[in-house]
């Protein structure tokens, strides 16, 4: 799968918070063989450990996708990305406006705004989105490559909510790398959306609080993959009522 | 002068923004900064004088999702 101008060798996002210690965080993302680790940049002491935690990362090899967490206005975000492109020396950004405080969503208007403002400035925009494919045109106009739409509010582990809504961008942008960001909350749902013809799946929450975080990433890097292959496969139609799978034709008669 | 640092009152000489993160101690590459809401590139930091009541946001790399 190609990002902008980047091959990536895996269809997993791993996101970095909430895990048991950094060291668990590590055997996760080695684990997953995840392509990409999101992080955020935050407000640092004199002695912080911030160059500890960036190290940490790049021992790993994986790629580093900053993110816009917690920005509410289009000027916190911007200003934001421009200070996480210095600290990570990437033009990629996760690019998060944050409409609602409590479901986390996107505030879709200033999103366009901040991506066209970013992708001119000559960021590689990963924007947060919803799955309005309206919003998704304008989010290509501004400059944006690629798409990632919500499965369900953000750390709620509710899965894929409205897969008819994915199915929909998935034959809107047949040619636009399309990544769901947010709401996994098991392997199945992993499954579900990259069946759905999902290009990536970026999960957090799901791996970083399950009981053993380490196997809940192989177990969400396998479903991907068990996924992206189904969709291929070309999957069966469903039917209202069951059809004998063995042959009728041969059935003896024993009464 | 005093001016807020992570929302922080300190008490700094200046006169510039690399000068005033320095004498509280910051070094190293791995953290950005803002003032008063605009980002400062690193090699501005020299040039950016400070004034009294200015805020500073210091940020570096945390986990994220």
């Amino acid at each position: 799968m190609i990002l902008y101008d980047t091959e990536l060798p895996s269809r997993l996002f791993l996101g970095t918070a909430q895990y048991p210690s950094p060291a668990i965080l590590q055997e996760a993302i080695r684990a997953s063989g995840c392509a990409v680790a999101t992080v955020s940049l935050r407000r640092e002491n004199a002695n912080g450990s911030g160059a500890g935690f960036r190290d940490l990362l790049q021992e790993t090899g994986v790629r580093i996708l900053p993110n816009t967490a917690g920005c509410h206005s289009v000027r916190e975000a911007v200003t934001t990305a421009h200070m996480a492109r210095e600290v990570f020396g990437t033009r990629w950004i996760k690019l998060e406006v944050i409409g609602h405080a409590d479901t986390l969503q996107p505030d879709v208007f200033g999103l366009v705004e901040a991506a066209r403002i970013l992708s001119a400035d000559g960021f590689q925009v990963f924007p947060y989105t919803t799955e309005d494919l309206v919003v998704g045109e304008h989010l290509l106009a501004a400059g944006c490559e690629v798409l990632m739409p919500w499965g369900a509010p953000i750390g709620s582990g509710r899965g894929v909510v409205n897969p008819e809504g994915l199915r929909a961008m998935r034959a809107h942008f047949p040619g636009v790398p399309l990544v769901v960001d947010a709401g996994i909350g098991r392997p199945s749902d992993a499954a579900v959306a990259m069946e759905l013809g999902m290009d990536a799946v970026l999960v957090n929450t799901a791996v970083a609080r399950a009981g053993a975080p380490v196997a809940m990433a192989r177990a969400m890097a396998q479903a991907v993959e068990a996924g992206r292959l189904g969709h291929h496969a070309d999957p069966m139609d469903r039917r209202d009522m069951a059809v004998p799978s063995t042959p009728v034709p041969g059935l003896a008669e024993l009464i | 002068m005093e001016i807020l640092v992570n929302s922080e009152p300190r008490e700094v000489a200046g006169p510039t923004l690399s000068a005033a993160l320095q004498e509280l101690g910051y070094s190293g590459g791995a953290f950005a900064t803002a003032l008063n809401g605009h980002f400062v590139p690193r090699d501005r930091r020299g040039e950016q004088t400070l004034s009294a009541g200015d805020r500073i946001e210091v940020l570096a790399p945390m986990q994220g999702g």
